[in-house]
């Protein structure tokens, strides 16, 4: 069963802005799901159309097989939403902002106390539930927003960047975080500009750009396509001259240190040894980006044919 | 999805959200109101004499009752609805299974309470000014409720389209507080010549403050189910345009 279906769905703005230009995308039940796209894509418009933030111009939503319009109340029951920004009031207290949300949704207070004791504490936040909101940090901020978003259960979670501008290490707890979510059974949905975030969490990989959806596939597959890879490579001792290497494009970026593109057909035994023989000595050796970092960038610079969810490669 | 929970959850909210805020939402009616009945009741009351048999101090206590009933009913739900608009956790509903009805219903029943509660208050205070004997409970009731209830729908669509914090000041500046003070809380119509008196009957604040003041005195320029009409026809009305905002999404959906 799909989580999420979104069939020629369009947008146009007052303005005339065309931000989704009829896009097809499903996303299946208890999928880690990404969905990236530069600023402006449309990125923030489908997620805003599907929790009934945004109204769409045409198309349909379906949510775990309820459409959106013809059985809002059921469909929206199914989503949990994290925004990319803070939106809840900055004087209500942690506790009263989850609580409140639980009354929102119909849950009985009885239930709904147990079910925001439950979510505070996962988000490690029980402790801070007196706290007027305002008073809490960036990253604390953020786990409210993930806490209120998980307090009816939801069986689908968008996260809209939800780590953007927190520090490393309440990033990667939120990782471990969404990670246990999805093992438990919900599906979810998530946008963000980290995109070593996506290639670690996320099965599979929508790309949106200018209101199109543009990749469409796993991330295994996608990775898989990604031909050449660069890396920097710092050097024992000092050259002035670049070195020439058959099938490699090498660049000098500074008198110890060379950037290499490697294409995948040759690898990095064929260098070292060309390396060696012109007694060049390597002593360590990095990746110069995020693979899924370059496959983006090559995907949004391209002007690539319109792929739809029927073309996704698993 | 029980309807009734989130009805409550968004009542419970309001009324929370004013109380907290009591010196800034239930303190200046009791101040303001008191000095009127000190000045212009007393003061300036005694000089004046009766209207239509009732001292002056007794003929302006419904007004001022109910122009404070009519200005927080109001100030209430636009300030709240808008401020959740500002803030964007208008979204916490939008996201919600909430019908647009019980998200109307539960704003404006807020600001229906704190109407009220405004309205108790004020009447508390004139209890130390003026001596009334409610002449029909059920007219001054229902008068205060459903005048709170007009406000506070018209309260609601101002703070759904406005743009600015600036948009919902002008309302109550520049509709509400003239037209309470033209709606004879401190006169009679008699007392207008002609054409002003025609022109008064324009005013549905006019009908609403006479209509109270016929409950708790038994005094009024206006016939009291032709005011229930107009007030029922201004909730009809506002409850509808307010359904339909919220339907199509104009000022809280992108």
């Amino acid at each position: 069963m799909n989580a999420l279906s979104l069939r020629n769905l369009k947008k146009i703005y007052n303005n005339g802005f065309e931000a989704l230009k009829g896009i097809d995308l499903d996303v299946e039940a208890g999928d880690f799901f990404a969905l990236l796209g530069p600023n402006g894509a449309g990125k923030s418009t489908a997620i805003g159309i599907v929790s009934s933030l945004v109204n769409s111009t045409s198309g349909s939503v379906t949510i775990f097989g309820h459409d959106l319009k013809r059985e809002q109340a059921k469909a929206k029951s199914c989503i949990g939403l994290v925004p990319q920004e803070v939106n809840f009031n900055q004087f209500d207290t942690v506790k009263s902002i989850v609580l409140n949300q639980a009354g929102y949704y119909g849950m009985p207070r009885k239930l709904a106390l147990q079910r925001t004791e439950h979510c505070l504490k996962q988000m490690d936040l029980w402790d801070k539930r007196d706290t007027i909101s305002r008073r809490l940090s960036g990253g604390m901020k953020r786990r409210v927003m993930i806490a209120r978003a998980m307090v009816h259960a939801p069986k689908l979670l968008i996260l809209d960047e939800p780590t953007a501008g927190v520090d490393i290490e309440i990033r990667r707890s939120m990782w471990k975080m969404m990670q246990e979510v999805n093992e438990q059974g919900t599906t979810i949905i998530l946008t963000t500009h980290y995109l070593e975030e996506a290639e670690s969490l996320c099965r599979n990989i929508a790309i949106i750009n200018n209101g199109l959806i543009v990749e469409n596939t796993d991330m295994k597959s996608l990775l898989a396509r990604l031909h050449i890879e660069h890396f920097v490579m710092d050097l024992a001792n000092p050259m002035t001259q670049t070195p020439v290497i058959e099938g490699y494009q090498i660049e000098l970026l500074t008198d110890k240190s060379l950037n290499v593109a490697v294409p995948k057909e040759h690898g990095l035994n064929r260098l070292f040894s060309q390396l060696s023989a012109q007694n060049i000595e390597v002593i360590s050796l990095k990746n110069k980006t995020n693979r899924l970092e370059q496959l983006f960038m090559d995907l949004i610079d391209s002007n690539p044919s319109v792929l739809h969810s029927g073309d996704r490669q698993s | 999805m029980n309807r009734s929970i989130a009805f409550k959850t968004i009542v419970i909210k309001e009324i929370f959200r004013f109380i907290r805020i009591w010196p800034q939402t239930l303190l200046p009616p009791a101040i303001t109101t008191a000095l009127y009945f000190l000045i212009f009741g007393k003061l300036i009351g005694d000089r004046i004499g009766t209207i239509s048999g009732s001292s002056y101090m007794n003929y302006i206590v419904p007004g001022i009752i109910l122009m404070s009933v009519i200005s927080h009913s109001y100030a209430n739900v636009v300030s709240s609805f808008y401020s959740t608009k500002f803030q964007r956790n208008i979204e916490e509903l939008l996201v919600a299974p909430i019908p647009n009805w019980v998200i109307l219903s539960g704003y404006v029943s807020g600001g229906i309470i704190r109407g009220l509660l405004v309205g108790i208050v004020v009447s508390l205070i004139s209890m130390f000014f003026a001596d009334i004997a409610i002449k029909n409970i059920t007219i001054t009731l229902s008068i205060a409720l459903l005048t709170a209830t007009v406000f506070a729908l018209a309260g609601f669509i101002n703070a759904i389209l406005a743009e600015s914090f600036d948009d919902i000041s002008i309302i109550p500046n520049f509709v509400l507080t003239p037209l309470s003070y033209l709606g004879g809380v401190f006169y009679s119509t008699d007392m207008l010549p002609g054409i002003w008196q025609t022109i008064s009957m324009g005013n549905p604040i006019l009908y609403m403050i006479n209509a109270f003041r016929y409950g708790l005195i038994g005094v009024t320029d206006v016939d009291i189910q032709l005011t229930f009409i107009i007030i029922g026809g201004f909730i009809v009305t506002l409850t509808s345009f307010s359904l339909l905002l919220l339907h199509k999404g104009i000022g809280i959906k992108n």
